[in-house]
Parts: C-alpha cells; sequence; structure tokens
C-alpha cells in the first residue's frame, strides 16, 4: 500500500461511484415516444382501493381504470353511464339499480350486480377503516357495522361489529340490486357518483370480505383503461387503452400518471414539454405562467370552498353583530387579486357556484367590504380587543391569513394577529378541547354536487366538520325536510332556506371559492377539468 | 487491525440501539394525532379511528410499542408504513437513487476541492486563489433553497444543458446537475482545508529534504505533500456523505427524486413513525460505517497510525 495506495483507493471509489450511477439508468424515457399517449401530473395517491380514495390524485387514476354508475352533466345532474336504470320509489328510500349487460373487467370477468354488492360491503365494515366509508353511511345496516371502543383510545379491544353485510342491499339479478336507505333521501343517485361506489372484481378478493394482498397496487377496473404493471410508488402509473371498450371510448391509447412531489417541479417539467397536463399550476408560478403557457393557461370551476369558523363556544364570538363586522370588514376581492392572482373567486354565498340551488349573494350585505359600518357595529356591539386567526402552517395560508388581518386592523382598529399551528390535526385538536384559538381557517371540497354537501356536514348539530359548534334547530330540521323531500327540485326550495339562516346567524365567514387553474403542453388538446379537480379522460388528445 | 474492526463493531451495535431509541422516542414525542395527519383535512369517523388505532397500536404505551417496533426489526421487518407500504420496500425504493445521487455528489466535490485546493495551496495569493475564494464564498453564501432552482430554471428549462428533473429511475446524465448543486453545498470547505493542508505542508521539513534529494516537483506534491495533506479532507468527506445522504431534502424536491430525504420530510410532516424511523436507522448505519472506513483510511494515509 506504498506510494500509490491512496491514489489507487481513490480511482476505486470513483468507478465505485460511477458504476452505481450508470448501472440503471437509460431506461427512463422510453414510455414517453409511443403515439397518442399523454402524461398528466399527481402527487403520489393516498390509496388505488376505490372506498380508501378520498383525494383528488387518487380519484384522478382511478376515473382512468373504473367506469362508475354514473357521470355529471355541465349543470351537475346526474345521467346513467354504466347502470341503464337507476329507480326510486316515492319515498326515495328504496333504489333499484339495472345495468348494461355486456361489460366486463379487464381480467375478463363479467360485471355483475355481486361484484357491486362486495365491494359495497367491504367498504362499509368498521374494521376495514377505509376512509370513505362515510358514503355507504345512508344505506340501512351501516350502523351495524361499525365497532365501538369501550374505552375511547383506551387499551381495550375494540368490539366486533354485530354485522359484516349491509342489510339494505340485495341482489335482484345478475344485473339488477336494489340500495334499501335507512332513511328516504331524493339526492341518493348523485352520491353514487363518488368513487366509493365502483364494483370490485372476484379477483379482488383473497376471501370474502377480505382484499387480496396487492390488489392496491395494481387494482382491476371495468373502466376504458388498464394497468400496465404495477403502480410504480413515487414515480408512475401506467395505464393502456381496454380492447373492445363497451362503453365511451377515450381519444387516447394510454396515459402515463407522472408522480410528482412537489408542484414547481411539475411546473418546471410542464414548461420543459417533459409533462403533458398539470392540474394545479403552484400559486408562485401563476405570475409568470402566462407568459409561459399563453393560451395554454385556463381556469374552469372547482367545488372548493375556503372560509373561516368563528370558535361560536368563545364568549368573544358569540354576538353575531361582532361576526357580522369582521365580515364587513374584509375585502374579499383585494385578497383574490392580490395574493391568489385571480385564481380563486370571492365567495359571498354559503354554498358553491357549481350545484343546483346556488343563489349568488346570499350572504348579502355581511358580506360587502363596509369598513365604516363594520366599525360602527363592532364598537356598539363592544367586540373584542385583540382578534386571531389560525392557521396551519403546512398549507401555504400565511400570506392571505396576515392580509386579513391587516385589513381587519384597518377597518376595525383593533389588534389582530394570524397564529400558525403547525397542522391542521394540531387546530382541530384545540378546537376540539375549546381552547382559545380565534377564528379558524377552514376549506371545504364537495363530496357530491348537491348543495346538502355544503350545509349537512358543515352546520347541522352533528356535522362530521362542525369545528365551531354551530347549533340551530331550524336549520338542522329544514336540511333534514330537504333531504327527505320527494323531489330535487322540492329539496333545493328546503335547502335554500336553511342557507338563509346561516346568512342571518353568520356562523363562519365565506371567503373564496376555488378554481382549477391547469396548464398543458403543445401536445395536447381539448383538455378541460372537471369539479372534482379530474382531467376529463375521454376528451383529451393528442394534437395533430 | 482485525482486533479493532471487532472493537468498533461491537460499539456500533450499541450505537445503533441507542440512536434508533432516541429517534423512536422523538417521534413518539411529536405524534399528536397521526390519524388525522393521515387523512389530511378530512373528517373522521370514531369507528375509523378505532379500527386505525389499533392496527398501528396506537394505544399502547411508549414501551410497547416501541417493543412491537424492535421485535420487527430484529426479525428483518421494518414494519408499514401508516400509507400501508412496507418501510423495507420504501427503502429499498428510495436508498439507490439517494446513494447514486450522493456518491456523484462526493466524487464531483472531492475532484473539484482538491485539484483547486492543491492549486491554490501551491500559488497562494495568485489571481486563481483569489478567484477560487470568491466563487466559493458565493456558493457557500446561497442558500440551497435559492441554489437549486435557479440551476434547474438556468441551466436545465431556459439553456436546456440538463434534463429538468429526475425521477425515480435516473440515469447518471439526469442526476448530473442536481449533484453539481449538492456538490456545492461542501466543496467550499473542503478546498479550504485542502489549501490551508497543502500551504502548511509545503513548509515542512520532509518537503525540505524531498527537494533537496532533488526528486521531481510533481513527485514532492503528488506524493509527498498530497498525501499528507489528504487526511483532514478524507475526515470531511466521510462526514459530507452522511450529510448529503440525509441533507437532500430540497435538491431531491426540486428535482424531483424520492428519495431518502424525501422520505424523511414526508414521514416527519404525516407523524409517520415507523417510516422516519426505519429510514433514521439505516441512514445510522450508513454514518458508522462510513466512519469506520475513514478511519481505516487514516491508516492506509499515516504509516505512523496503527490500529491495536
Amino acid at each position: 500500500m506504498r506510494g500509490n495506495g491512496p491514489w489507487k483507493m481513490a480511482a476505486g471509489v470513483a468507478a465505485i461511484a460511477l458504476l452505481a450511477g450508470g448501472c440503471s439508468g437509460g431506461s427512463s424515457d422510453d414510455d414517453e415516444t409511443l403515439p397518442n399517449t399523454i402524461s398528466i401530473g399527481i402527487v403520489e395517491p393516498d390509496s388505488l382501493v376505490p372506498s380508501n380514495t378520498t383525494e383528488a390524485n387518487g380519484s384522478s387514476v382511478l376515473a382512468s381504470i373504473f367506469y362508475p354508475l354514473i357521470r355529471f352533466d355541465d349543470n351537475s345532474n346526474p345521467y346513467t353511464v354504466a347502470a341503464e336504470s337507476i329507480t326510486h320509489d316515492k319515498a326515495n328510500k328504496v333504489w333499484t339499480i339495472k345495468l348494461r349487460s355486456g361489460f366486463t373487467f379487464s381480467n375478463g370477468e363479467p360485471v355483475t350486480a355481486d361484484n357491486y354488492i362486495n365491494a359495497w360491503n367491504y367498504g362499509a365494515y368498521g374494521p376495514n377503516a377505509q376512509l370513505a366509508s362515510y358514503f355507504f353511511s345512508r344505506i340501512d345496516g351501516y350502523a351495524q357495522m361499525q365497532s365501538i371502543d369501550p374505552d375511547g383510545s383506551g387499551p381495550d379491544k375494540a368490539s366486533e361489529p354485530k354485522a359484516k353485510k349491509l342489510t339494505g342491499l340485495a341482489k335482484l339479478n345478475d344485473l339488477t340490486f336494489r340500495v334499501t336507505l335507512s332513511a328516504g333521501f331524493s339526492g341518493w343517485e348523485s352520491v353514487m357518483g363518488n368513487d366509493s361506489f365502483y364494483p370490485l372484481p372476484k379477483a379482488a378478493f383473497k376471501s370474502d370480505g377480505v382484499l387480496a394482498d396487492g390488489f392496491g397496487d395494481a387494482p382491476i377496473g371495468n373502466g376504458p383503461f388498464k394497468m400496465k404493471g404495477k403502480w410504480e410508488h413515487d414515480s408512475k402509473i401506467v395505464v393502456e387503452k381496454v380492447a373492445d371498450f363497451k362503453g365511451t371510448i377515450p381519444k387516447v391509447d394510454g396515459i402515463t400518471w407522472k408522480i410528482y412531489q412537489d408542484l414547481g417541479a411539475q411546473y418546471a417539467d410542464l414548461i420543459a414539454g417533459n409533462l403533458d397536463v398539470e392540474t394545479k399550476i403552484p400559486i408562485e408560478s401563476l405570475a409568470s405562467a402566462s407568459g409561459d403557457l399563453g393560451a395554454r393557461l385556463q381556469k374552469s370551476k372547482s367545488s372548493a370552498f375556503s372560509f373561516v369558523g368563528f370558535p361560536l363556544y368563545d364568549k368573544d364570538y358569540q354576538n353575531r353583530d361582532v361576526r357580522r363586522a369582521i365580515s364587513m370588514a374584509i375585502n374579499r376581492e383585494e385578497m383574490t387579486d392580490q395574493i391568489f392572482l385571480g385564481s380563486e373567486t370571492p365567495a359571498t354565498s354559503f354554498v358553491s357556484p357549481v350545484v343546483a340551488g346556488y343563489r349568488a349573494n346570499t350572504c348579502g350585505d355581511n358580506c360587502v367590504y363596509n369598513p365604516t359600518e363594520a366599525k360602527d357595529l363592532y364598537t356598539k356591539a363592544n367586540g373584542p380587543k385583540d382578534l386571531k386567526i389560525s392557521y396551519n402552517a403546512d398549507g401555504g395560508h400565511k400570506a392571505w391569513v396576515d392580509a386579513m388581518c391587516n385589513q381587519i386592523k384597518a377597518s376595525l382598529g383593533v389588534n389582530c394577529t394570524g397564529s400558525p399551528e403547525p397542522k391542521l390535526a394540531d387546530l382541530l385538536k384545540k378546537v376540539r378541547e375549546h381552547k382559545s384559538v380565534g377564528m379558524i381557517r377552514l376549506a371545504w371540497a364537495m363530496d357530491y354536487p348537491l348543495m346538502e354537501n355544503y350545509l349537512a356536514p358543515l352546520y347541522t348539530t352533528d356535522g362530521s366538520s362542525n369545528y365551531y359548534g354551530y347549533t340551530n334547530t331550524a336549520f338542522d330540521s329544514l336540511v333534514a325536510e330537504g333531504s327527505a323531500a320527494a323531489t330535487t327540485q322540492a329539496a333545493q326550495k328546503k335547502w335554500q332556506d336553511a342557507e338563509d339562516i346561516l346568512a342571518t346567524d353568520m356562523p363562519v365567514l365565506p371567503l373564496r371559492f376555488g378554481q382549477n387553474v391547469y396548464g398543458f403542453s403543445e401536445k395536447v388538446t381539448n383538455v378541460s377539468m372537471d369539479l372534482f379537480q379530474k382531467v376529463d379522460i375521454y376528451k383529451i388528445e393528442v394534437a395533430s | 487491525m482485525l482486533r479493532y474492526i471487532v472493537r468498533r463493531l461491537l460499539q456500533m451495535v450499541l450505537t445503533f440501539f441507542g440512536a434508533t431509541f432516541i429517534v423512536y422516542a422523538l417521534m413518539f414525542a411529536v405524534q399528536d394525532d397521526p390519524i388525522q395527519a393521515l387523512v389530511g383535512e378530512r373528517p373522521i369517523t370514531a369507528s375509523q379511528r378505532t379500527a386505525l388505532t389499533e392496527r398501528f397500536h396506537l394505544n399502547d404505551n411508549f414501551f410497547a410499542q416501541y417493543w412491537y417496533y424492535m421485535k420487527g426489526l430484529l426479525t428483518g421487518d421494518f414494519g408499514t408504513s401508516m400509507t400501508n407500504r412496507k418501510v423495507a420496500d420504501m427503502l429499498a425504493d428510495a436508498w439507490p437513487v439517494t446513494l447514486r445521487l450522493s456518491l456523484l455528489a462526493i466524487v464531483i466535490a472531492a475532484a473539484v476541492a482538491i485539484l483547486a485546493g492543491v492549486v491554490s495551496g501551491i500559488r497562494r495569493g495568485s489571481i486563481f486563489d483569489n478567484a477560487t475564494l470568491v466563487i466559493t464564498l458565493i456558493v457557500l453564501a446561497m442558500p440551497i433553497v435559492v441554489l437549486a432552482p435557479l440551476a434547474q430554471l438556468i441551466f436545465g428549462i431556459k439553456l436546456g444543458w440538463f434534463p429538468v428533473t429526475a425521477g425515480k429511475d435516473a440515469s447518471l446524465w439526469q442526476l448530473l446537475l442536481p449533484a453539481i448543486v449538492l456538490a456545492s453545498l461542501v466543496v467550499a470547505t473542503e478546498l479550504r482545508v485542502t489549501r490551508a493542508s497543502v500551504a502548511e505542508n509545503l513548509r515542512a521539513d520532509y518537503v525540505r529534504t524531498a527537494r533537496a534529494k532533488g526528486l521531481t516537483r510533481a513527485r514532492v506534491i503528488g506524493v509527498h505533500v498530497l498525501r499528507n495533506s489528504l487526511i483532514p479532507v478524507i475526515t470531511l468527506i466521510g462526514v459530507d456523505l452522511g450529510a448529503l445522504m440525509s441533507g437532500a431534502i430540497v435538491t431531491e424536491k426540486v428535482f424531483n427524486i424520492p428519495g431518502v430525504g424525501f422520505n424523511l420530510f414526508r414521514g416527519i410532516r404525516t407523524e409517520d413513525g415507523p417510516l422516519v424511523v426505519g429510514f433514521v436507522s439505516v441512514l445510522v448505519i450508513v454514518f458508522l460505517v462510513v466512519n469506520l472506513l475513514v478511519d481505516l483510511l487514516y491508516a492506509a494515509l499515516d504509516p505512523r497510525i496503527r490500529y491495536e
């Protein structure tokens, strides 16, 4: 080892490094060269099991592999797709679903009523802990499938649920099945448009009610595309066309769902031409995006609704006039223009414009920027001298929260601070414990396009996302009456009455409605996005 | 020599268990509500909460949870991440690309630092020396959050010299730009140390002797000076290698490389205990092995050092 020892060693290290660096390269670009295929950027999905998918990334991929019972037209009204007909009794309680014949899964299995019943039972069974499980909660027998832990989060094991199947599901013949709800609901057909209502083939199950290992990495669906290989985690998901598909046939032959950790990296690939569609242009790139993309930067409606909740358990916010004054003290337009650069629009209603039954400005004068009246009202109501807005620091909310606080300071002449919590979970925990957090930053995206979805979960007394503790029995009964109404029109009327109560009570302060702000490469045309932040895979095509 | 290595390996076992215990305890302490973190902003029903709590043993006390984890680890099972993926699979996916990236960065950094360091050491006060000083100071002063996107914008998008992003199965060519960015993090210190060390050794007695013997300049510098000057640099490179593997979070994010840094970041953000502890455990092993190798390299470089 004398003399040349270190050099040999250095050369050896370098050789190892180069070898390691080179060993698996070279094969990464080959899927781009196939004609008539496109790539769409996503973030790593949480899951590809339909009943466990609640976010837009997994949902987009599933939309290419599965074929839904219904889809929504431009007015958000449902029309049948995989179902031939969906009928119901007068009370909207018993729904009969007849499937179109001739459809198969991509592994060749015919699609039957059993595939739906098995999939829904799996999704609803409590111990499977499926994140979209609550969609089945309207079906008769759901409550018996949930386990109850006797001592909360203590050491005792939760008891096994009483039932493993939904009593409300019954097979009539191979292509027909019946769904019985625990209470009539006129909007049930729209609910079934969710991902969790996709069917699962027999191959998905290891045994009755147990999902086969690895199904989530290579799901088999009844849709126009099928998985090519497995889900390559953190890298990509490739789907290719199913031969002789019976439904609507997409115009492209394959889609590569490219997985990005960061929207900024995705944007860089989009403008460099390595990616065809980015469904969400990052806010820091918006300023340069119109120059980079020109007409290939587009906006469309989405269901997102951002609002600020008032902690109604806190004395400071219990006076309605205090809440109204704060709402009048802020300039929504200025925030959407200056901070969101027009990528979101000001909200002056409690229900998003994308659902049927929406009326503009239901919030009325309470959501109109009027600093003088706001200050009068606030002083008369003897509002608190210190206001606080709590938000989660990991979601990029600091800029607009600080701006909103500055507007409040300027209009009301009181102190206002933005108070970051590391994560939303930390913030919600404090809210549950009724700690003094001040106003709370919150947001909502719809599960199904009905007004009810913007009302019941957020403001009814036992609503799943009613964190601020709003209670109004008149509101609760109007929402319930709407759900039980015989027709969707009658339902809408009740729901609109319920929305009017919100405008008087102001339990929250509507801020912004979201939009899809997306961009695409020169390679593709006819790119459109739906209300659920998904690219329409049936319309998109390769530019010729 | 052998006894030394055995003793070091035994120490490593102790260090490994100590380190994983501390990391596990820290993750346990920051875990607030991992189930809510898992579902993001959506509400979660009591029944889902119950099922997930039991699946991940979240209602057991700290020592019971640590026992479950260690039992798995000793049988080669890294456990399951909160996203239901096997941590072992995630490790196998993430390590190769990070390893290639950091080795490439180290090779680039070491080559530049030693070459430029030796030249500046020999020609102290020259234009080259001053120029490298200024350039390295600028690079050192630029935070990686600026440097990485800037390099991507200029060399990737505007000039088109390099691929814009790398991805999981990145080729050497795709990794080159991120590796250069990473190398710039460590090159300045390595260069300064090489320069100082060379400058000092040039004045040493043995160099004067070698010159007096009539050896060529190339041999004096290439063998006598360099060999002694490399000892502190090798130590630095060893430490840097560990730092690059764990600290590439920003670079991996900008160039879309799903490596170790990215997984650690994701695990911490989603309070994913098994994921973080699994990755840190492997990082600890890498640190320990690299340090052992560095210590053994000393002996090769300096005959006066003997390990017993």
